[in-house]
């Protein structure tokens, strides 16, 4: 028998506040062993106050060869973004 | 179908000279996929490798700061190699076959690491040397085009400069220190200098591979360019510790603003990387006892995995 323990993707919120952020992947038996790795592997030096772990298999990640359908149309909504409006300069607070 | 793989490659070369990073799932020829196998493992191996020399010498660390210095340099040296094998996997290896090449010696690692470190001064020529030369081809590579081993390089240049800092202080304290401290520390330079200057591998007309590197910007700078920048960083701090760099022909030259140095002994560079360095096959040797004697960790920890699981099954039905 030899089996390779599964891949986990690893996320790690740096501080209590921030979102929790892709660190990196690691393997593992099982999830209680990923988070002692990952604490090991990507929070040596007070990198996190929090762990999540995911086996990669469960991670499903968009077509790169979509992305164009995906992102594209967002691209011609610039009324969307604050600075699309004509205001005058002597409003204040806007 | 050929002309369609044409315009992909050309497509590919487009985003990279456009500066685009490479990502995982991304189109890629054949050749970018293997070549970063190839390198990504070789850097992860040099990495696990590394530790053996420098584990040699925590229990016979002369202080406890020394000791705990050393200790945490060590373990660094395993997240960076798991780092890279991650990354390597993102190319469709396990990493179980990785594993496999470095064991069965089909796979090369950095050839420094195939030689013997017989003193305490040769922690400190070790962090000093061989990780300052690591970190010039590592802070290359922050900028390298496939993005999972850029990213790793970034955390691993941040860990780097604690490993060359307590390294140069370690050959600080020698060379302050009697003289026979002093000659230990002269002795490790004089047997890390050279093979530290052939961890840049080839001279750039023998190395074939450079031109597609630079072009896929795999590599920014070639061998020769990155062996300069070590050794114009290097001289200057053997300068500040009173040691001698053992090259009768190294001097400054002021048109290149550079220095210029001899000539590597490339038959004994040849001669290591072929496996007949003096610790080549002790290297192989741990790291596949350690392998071999952690099979029924790996085995156990699977099962009580799988046992664990089952028993969630069955309590849920
Ligand atoms: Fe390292
Ligand atoms: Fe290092």
């Amino acid at each position: 028998m030899n089996k390779e323990w599964p891949i986990w993707e690893i996320f790690i919120r740096s501080k209590n506040g921030l979102e929790h952020r892709h660190a990196g992947s690691l393997h593992a038996a099982d999830a209680e062993m990923a988070i002692q790795n990952a604490r090991d592997v990507y929070t040596r030096r007070q990198e996190g106050v929090s762990v999540w772990v995911v086996e990669s298999k469960y991670v499903t990640a968009s077509n790169p060869e979509k992305s164009g359908e995906l992102f594209e149309p967002a691209k011609d909504k610039v009324y969307r973004h604050p600075t699309f409006y004509n205001l005058p300069d002597e409003l204040k607070h806007m | 179908m050929e002309n369609n793989t044409r315009d992909l490659e050309a497509e590919f070369q487009a985003r990279i000279d456009r500066g685009e990073n490479i990502e995982a799932k991304d189109w890629m020829p054949e050749k970018y996929r293997k070549t970063h196998i190839r390198q990504i493992s070789q850097h992860a191996h040099s990495e696990v490798v590394g530790m053996l020399p420098e584990g040699n010498w925590i229990s016979r660390a002369p202080s406890l700061r020394r000791k705990v210095a050393l200790l945490a340099k060590v373990q660094d040296e395993a997240g960076h190699g798991l780092y890279l094998y991650s990354a390597a996997e993102t190319l469709g290896i396990s990493r179980d076959e990785l594993v496999e090449q470095l064991l069965d010696g089909t796979a090369k690692y950095s050839s420094i690491f195939n030689y013997p470190t017989l003193t305490w001064a040769d922690m400190g020529a070790v962090g000093w040397l061989v990780d300052g030369a690591a970190i010039i081809n590592q802070v290359m590579l922050t900028k390298t085009s496939y993005g999972p081993y850029a990213r790793a390089m970034v955390r691993i240049c941040k860990e780097e400069s604690f490993h060359q800092r307590q390294g140069y202080e370690i050959m600080l304290a020698l060379c302050n220190g009697s003289e026979a401290q002093k000659r230990m520390a002269q002795d490790a330079l004089n047997r890390f200098w050279w093979p530290s200057l052939m961890m840049f591998g080839p001279r750039d007309e023998d190395s074939p591979n450079t031109e597609q590197s630079m072009k896929w910007k795999i590599k920014k700078k070639t061998n020769d360019e990155l062996r300069q920048q070590f050794v114009d960083q290097t001289v200057p701090q053997a300068d500040i510790l009173g040691l001698i760099i053992p090259d009768p022909d190294l001097k400054w030259n002021d048109d290149k603003g550079g220095y210029d140095f001899g000539e590597i002994d490339w038959d004994e560079f040849w001669d290591v990387v072929k496996g007949n360095g003096p610790c080549n096959q002790k290297r192989l040797d741990d790291r596949n006892a350690a392998w071999d004697n952690g099979k029924w960790v790996r085995e156990a920890a699977i099962a009580h995995a799988e046992k664990q699981a089952s028993r969630r099954v069955s309590k849920s039905a």
